[in-house]
């Protein structure tokens, strides 16, 4: 199992003190993070993208790149890579570029993105959200695996005898997951690829992502890449913590109350019982992680999101030191001692991608 | 076994809203087993009191799931044969309450469902709020609404000049409605998309087109 952070690197004023980071400081935050995660022993940092305040990480390979220099292991990955406004021959290129950079520690995420007004900024309508996504990637898939592309679709202009360069590290395109909330063709689209499927559910319930990951799964397996316990499946995680649960809740109340997506709503005692949202213990945080897998099945990364809704980096730093020390070790041991032989114990990686492209070819 | 859902709006104890909505389920339910003691023709009758769920359904506008108790009113309203839907009028229209219900299920919950309208109000003055505000958002949501839609004032619960009975023929005919339309149109079942996906051959065509 891989563990890991993502951050939407939202700019949101501390509700506690009311004080709001610069875009300087975020963007330094979220580099912090990211070297912090590595020093504790996590596996993956992701970024979200976004083109709208009050959000900095619109050019993602720019800020992996950098955590990319100042890290050894860590896999860097997008939570999530915007496959319907972003041109698709510009992520091959960016991403292939920072996969050579990282010594392939480069995975990606793709998303649709559901804000609205983003779309027309890059000459895009919402309303074509999945047909966009299907398309994009299609080219996407193929610009990284032949090496020249003739290509027309309904959204870009035709490539003729097009090559994407750099071409990917070791002839391997970065591993690639398709995150979706709701939408039964993401996962349609993620199984026939045999790709990675990456159901964030951390703002509902966990009996609607069931039948998506259940249905991913299905067709994971239909169309050849496995059997449906073998797909690759990642999941969402909301956590805070102190050694005591009552101050876990105490200190993170302000930020629940007033955060961007689910503030002024319901409590946080009613929030916790109906999402992943762990405020409480590391133990509790360990005990609520591990139904994750009596839910959706043994799983292959879990991504935590801990520094939103304002939280002082300081804290932020806290609680990675927490998942390092105290939850992260029990975690994979648990896990491990769970999954069946036959279950992928982790998300693929570049080396045994590669590992399994040698072999491919020795067959050949 | 014939699932009838009732939702009413009403904020008072008792409230008139409640009585009307009583009223018009138990017409409903008499109207669907004329011959009492036939085996199958039974009818449940779940009532959704909006007042118990105000906070809740707040919560369900921002985060866009129904929680706990809520969630089992919701499915008992999406899941059932038929509803009942009444509201007090509040200025000249329905209350909020009853709107923000319907705002929070998920699109196309309510399509082809059997439904019969009622509100109420202190004058007979405001009956048309049933067809210029309550018809057009159950056009909306795709439900398949009955003709007579009952609307009762102060007047009709006690006033002179038959007016009580002509409240109580209005509860009969509109219960005799849905009952029939319950019973010539079962509510439409949807395909569903997470066990029936589209295949991805399909999807990638359909983008390329």
């Amino acid at each position: 199992m891989q563990f890991g952070i993502f951050s939407v690197g939202d700019v949101t004023p501390d509700p506690t003190t009311g004080r709001e980071p610069s875009e300087a400081e975020r963007i330094r935050a979220m580099v912090a993070i990211a070297e912090k995660a590595e020093e504790a022993g996590l596996d993956v940092f992701a970024t979200g993208e976004h083109h709208n305040p009050p959000f900095v990480p619109s050019s993602p390979t720019t800020m992996l790149g950098y955590i990319a220099a100042r890290t050894e292991r860590l896999v860097l990955s997008t939570a999530t890579t915007l496959i319907t406004t972003n041109d698709p021959v510009k992520i091959a290129e960016d991403y292939a570029m920072l996969q050579h950079l990282a010594g392939g520690r480069v995975d990606l995420m793709m998303g649709r993105g559901n804000t609205a007004p983003v779309y027309p900024w890059f000459g895009k309508d919402i309303r074509d959200g999945i047909p966009l996504a299907i398309e994009n990637y299609h080219l996407l898939h193929r610009l990284w695996r032949e090496d020249v592309v003739d290509w027309e679709g309904k959204f870009r202009t035709p490539l003729q005898s097009f090559t994407s360069t750099p071409r990917p590290l070791d002839g391997v395109p970065p591993f690639v997951w398709h995150g979706s909330i709701r939408s039964p063709e993401i996962a349609e689209q993620a199984a026939y690829y045999g790709d990675g499927f990456f159901a964030n559910h951390i703002f509902w319930p966990k009996h609607h992502f069931q039948r998506l990951i259940r249905l991913y799964r299905q067709r994971f397996e239909h169309y050849g890449h496995g059997s449906a316990d073998q797909a690759i499946v990642g999941l969402g995680g909301q956590v805070f913590m102190r050694k005591n649960s009552q101050d876990a809740v105490r200190e993170f109340r302000p930020y629940f109350d007033n955060a961007p997506v689910y503030g002024h709503g319901p409590s946080l005692e009613e929030f916790t019982a109906e999402t992943p949202l762990t405020v409480g213990s590391p133990q509790q945080v360990i005990e609520k992680t591990l139904t994750f897998r009596d839910h959706f099945g043994d799983y292959q990364r879990q991504l935590f999101l801990i520094d939103h809704a304002g939280l002082p980096l300081k804290t932020v730093l806290e609680q990675i030191d927490m998942l390092g020390e105290e939850v992260v070790p029990v975690l994979r041991k648990e896990f491990e001692s769970l999954r069946p032989a036959h279950v992928p114990a982790t998300a693929p990686t570049h080396a045994s991608r590669a590992a399994e492209r040698e072999s491919a070819e020795e067959v050949r | 076994m014939t699932k009838l859902a009732v939702v009413s709006a009403g904020l008072g104890q008792p409230s008139s809203t409640r009585l009307l909505a009583d009223r018009l389920a138990a017409a409903t339910a008499e109207a669907l087993r004329p011959d009492a003691g036939a085996a199958g023709a039974d009818v449940a009758i779940e009532t959704v009191e909006l007042r118990d769920h105000a906070h809740a359904m707040v919560d369900a506008t921002l985060t866009h799931f129904p929680a706990g108790e809520f969630r089992a009113a919701v499915e008992a309203v999406t899941g059932a044969d038929g509803l009942i839907a009444v509201t007090p009028v509040f200025n000249a229209s329905y209350s909020g309450l009853f709107k923000t219900f319907f705002d929070v299920l998920e699109r196309e919950s309510l399509d082809g469902k059997p439904v019969l309208l009622g509100a109420t109000g202190g004058t007979e003055r405001h009956s048309l709020a049933i067809d210029y505000a309550m018809r057009p958002l159950f056009a909306y949501l795709r439900a398949a609404v009955v003709p007579t839609a009952v609307y009762a004032a102060s007047e009709d619960w006690g006033g002179a000049d038959g007016a009580v009975e002509g409240l109580a023929e209005r509860i009969a005919r509109a219960g005799r409605e849905l009952a029939a339309l319950i019973g010539d149109r079962p509510a439409p079942r949807k395909p569903d998309p997470y066990d029936n996906p589209v295949s991805f051959e399909e999807l990638l065509s359909a983008s390329s087109r």
